[in-house]
């Protein structure tokens, strides 16, 4: 049984490798884009709200510490506290796609979404070009768009192992599902602790 | 002899253990999906040939009148798009892979088997996406994508056949994932990393490079998919974006993406000459090693495909002094493999035939990619037939031919039927003829400067042409008998045995077919790989 | 979670250019504890621990070896013909 779990653990490993090269893409039109447009990409990350994004932070790194209690849990056997944690890691998940998505809606209704609609009030004031504000703001959706969306399947696997582990389908002998979705979760966490300093944190002035 | 036919009918076999279509279709075991997989891909590169065959149509004269040059630019984006997502990166390592690795090592199945049938049923989704983007009308972007024309400008189906690629990448990722695991965690008793047949190392490389590369490309298409939904101008100057970005990221994939074409392939004949020289391979470290040096340096060579797009001169030359670098290692096989073959015993089945066409059209193909590196004849050359001709002698006159060779030698352990000699030793020939008369005037068209993806061209180069379509009919009659044949000896083709080749290998050692579980009793590996002297003593002994 | 106020303090500091590389070194002290200790990374086995630092290099090379075009496009133009 060992062999299995450490067999699908690597699995999992392996999976998060393929992640970090799929977001990693995105990192690197970031990269790019920053180098070159970095005044707008001021510009734009200025509008971000820097406590709500901090929020949401701090909410996922307390998620990914129930998480891994609650993997904890799962190896020593202490399963009701096990389903409690999970339960607290899907509030925590939820809270943070809430904030996220009050976020979103504030930037909805300042047409910062990019397309036809978009419009960038400050450019002048700024002299930053708003196509390149734009941009900026691509990625934004893009970024936070698929994290967001990891981030509702996380929670979809978090609630089934939630279901079974209630049930008592796991033990300290068999306990990899929950190993492994906790491995996705950290990871989904991960993203975001590095989506956090580069997409709010640009500069130095902040209007909050 | 009545016997002995009586007794392999009887007795169960993968095939033989429940004929209904559910079984089939909800199969875990990796030789079935092996199958399923043939069948799909043999489609495909049937899709990708037939619009192989209207570009040469229309190239047979130098005016435009078979098509329009909308069509024209329709019909080779969907050659690109069906052989080289479809077909070329899936075919070694889905088909003969999957049906070989787990036996090779002496396990019952790869790590995941459940996640192996999903690939497939992945395979499909995206294949049927990609193939009624084409019935609805198809698109005209180059299997490229080069943007801003596929983001912004071309009214065709982007984004029907960007997802279909886009699908068809998860497939491939999680059949590289789990090889990875197999290879690590699977292995019989006593199989060491370096008693391992090199066919599995060539896979274990090729995995790797599907695992970190295609997640890059399948983000770019999402991302160029965005675009086009939501007129966000990441690649678009028109909006501030570059589109030398979307080149950079898609090259990061695609360049990658041909070793794990080529890697699997080059594994093949790791296996072929050995068998057919009767000799151990010459310097099996440096070629296990080689692959993977090939999976790593081939990551940093991506921006010569973007010399003259309008990368900084200073890019452009780090990235022609690692491509020169990159064809060492696979320099190295294709000297280990001649080194094997001196002094060896060589006969000239099929399959042998097909490697030594690998070995020669690999090395032209190769060469003139060094050709390539160097910037100043890219410059020349760029955008012209000189580069089709370079990559089809590596991916056609290489990887297909490795194809061909690993079907014919692995056929009669995937049917228990042997194809007959005859008739394969012709179609490798007219394979061999019909590819160098269809590529090689192609070499020359580039250097005098036919540019490539033009339906119409100048007068003068009519002739070359009218060559390569002549020579791709004969090349088109090579791939169609091995259907005919193949399908031919699944009724009427002779028994083969266990080990019809005389070859060493744990998969020679269980029954043709073998049965569901691989292996009726787990294998202990005591010997080293490759060990083509002691398998002849034995046998001349055992008589 | 101390280190997240400390990121966001820090950003709040003028440090001109400077002001990413500690906002990234402190994200890069933060998920390398995410993923030693939360991910049992730093239990895990030797093979586990190669294929992460594996994923990072790549995906270290995917973003150097790019903008070694885009730092470089304005060192030289090229000679018009």
């Amino acid at each position: 049984m060992d062999q299995q779990r450490e067999t699908s653990t690597f699995g999992m490993w392996l999976f998060l490798v393929t992640e970090i090269m799929f977001f990693g893409g995105l990192f690197c039109a970031y990269l790019v884009y920053r180098a070159t447009y970095y005044e707008a990409f001021v510009a734009g990350s200025q509008t971000m709200n820097i406590w709500l994004g901090a929020t949401n932070t701090a909410v996922l790194i307390c998620s990914s510490l129930s998480m891994a209690m609650a993997v904890r849990c799962a190896q020593t056997d202490k399963r009701k506290m096990m389903v409690i944690l999970l339960l607290i890691t899907i509030m925590f998940g939820a809270a943070f796609l809430g904030i996220k998505g009050v976020e979103y809606h504030e930037h909805w209704v300042n047409h910062q979404f990019p397309g036809p609609n978009f419009q960038f009030e400050g450019a002048e004031a700024a002299g930053v070009n708003p196509q390149n504000v734009q941009i900026y703001f691509s990625l934004y959706w893009a970024m936070t768009g698929l994290h967001a969306l990891h981030m509702i399947i996380g929670i979809g696997l978090v609630t089934w192992i939630v279901i079974a582990g209630a049930r008592g389908a796991y033990s300290p002998d068999y306990y990899s599902p929950v190993e492994n979705v906790g491995l996705y979760w950290h990871f989904v966490d991960l993203v975001w602790i590095y989506l956090f300093p580069l997409l709010y944190l640009i500069s130095k002035k902040h209007g909050g | 002899m009545a016997t002995a036919v009586q007794a392999t009918v009887e007795r169960e076999n993968y095939l033989n253990v429940d004929y209904s279509l559910k079984s089939w279709l909800l199969t875990k075991d990796h030789k079935r999906i092996a199958l399923l997989y043939l069948i799909s891909i043999t489609a495909m590169f049937f899709v990708g040939g037939f619009f192989a065959m209207l570009i040469r149509l229309e190239l047979l004269t130098p005016a435009g009148d078979l098509v329009s040059s909308d069509t024209y630019n329709k019909l080779f984006t969907m050659h690109g798009v069906s052989m080289i997502f479809f077909f070329l990166i899936p075919s070694v390592p889905a088909v003969l892979g999957n049906f070989c690795i787990p036996l090779m090592i002496g396990a019952k199945d790869l790590a995941f088997p459940r996640l192996n049938l999903a690939s497939w049923y992945i395979y499909m989704i995206g294949a049927i996406f990609a193939l009624t983007s084409m019935l609805l009308g198809g698109v005209d972007t180059g299997w490229t994508f080069y943007t801003p024309f596929s983001t912004s400008y071309s009214n065709t189906h982007v984004i029907g056949t960007a997802l279909g690629v886009f699908i068809a990448g998860f497939s491939s990722i999680f059949t590289g994932l789990n090889f990875i695991v197999t290879i690590h965690r699977m292995r019989a008793p006593g199989m060491t990393w370096n008693r391992m047949p090199l066919f599995c190392w060539s896979n274990y490389a090729a995995s790797i490079i599907m695992v970190l590369g295609t997640p890059v490309v399948a983000i770019t298409i999402l991302l160029v998919a965005l675009e086009r939904l939501f007129h966000i101008g990441v690649f678009n100057p028109a909006l501030g974006g570059d589109p030398l970005l979307f080149q950079h990221l898609f090259w990061f994939y695609s360049h990658p993406a041909v070793y794990i074409m080529i890697l699997p392939g080059m594994g093949v004949i790791s296996e072929i000459v050995p068998c057919f020289a009767r000799k151990r391979i010459f310097g099996y470290e440096f070629v296990a090693l080689a692959s993977i040096a090939i999976a790593v340096l081939g990551f940093l060579v991506w921006a010569h495909h973007m010399f003259v797009a309008g990368i900084s001169v200073y890019a452009a030359l780090v990235f022609s002094l690692l491509t020169y670098l990159v064809a060492i290692p696979s320099a190295v096989k294709i000297f280990n493999w001649t080194a094997t073959l001196y002094k060896g015993s060589i006969t000239y089945d099929t399959p042998m035939l097909y490697a030594f066409g690998f070995i020669g059209l690999f090395t032209i193909g190769g060469l003139t990619g060094v050709f390539l590196a160097s910037i100043g004849v890219d410059v020349h050359v760029t955008d012209t037939y000189f580069v089709v001709a370079h990559f089809h002698y590596v991916m056609v006159g290489g990887m297909v031919l490795a194809y061909m060779a690993g079907l014919h030698f692995w056929w009669p352990k995937i049917t228990g039927k042997l194809y007959p000699e005859g008739w394969a030793k012709l179609s490798a020939l007219f394979v061999f003829v019909g590819f160098n008369l269809t590529f090689f005037p192609q070499f020359i068209l580039g250097y005098m400067g036919m540019p490539r993806r033009y339906h119409a061209y100048p007068p003068e180069f009519q002739v070359l042409n009218v060559l390569s379509t002549a020579g791709a009919s004969v090349l088109a009659v090579g791939y169609v008998l091995p259907m005919i044949y193949f399908v031919w000896s699944l009724r009427y083709g002779k028994d083969a045995g266990p080990n019809p080749w005389n070859a060493v290998g744990l998969e020679w050692m269980t029954a043709s077919p073998p049965p569901t579980q691989n292996f009726d009793v787990t294998p202990v590996v005591t010997w080293e790989a490759y060990d083509y002297e002691h398998q002849d003593e034995e046998v001349s002994v055992g008589h | 979670m101390v280190l997240t106020g400390v990121t966001v303090f820090a950003s709040l500091i003028e440090l001109g250019d400077w002001n990413i590389v500690l906002a990234l070194v402190i994200a890069t002290i933060k998920a390398t504890l995410v993923v030693l200790f939360f991910m049992h990374l730093y239990y895990s086995s030797k093979l586990t621990k190669v294929t992460m630092i594996a994923a990072i290099f790549f995906l270290f090379l995917l973003l150097a070896l790019s903008m070694t075009d885009y730092l470089t496009r304005g060192w030289i133009t090229n000679p018009v013909r």
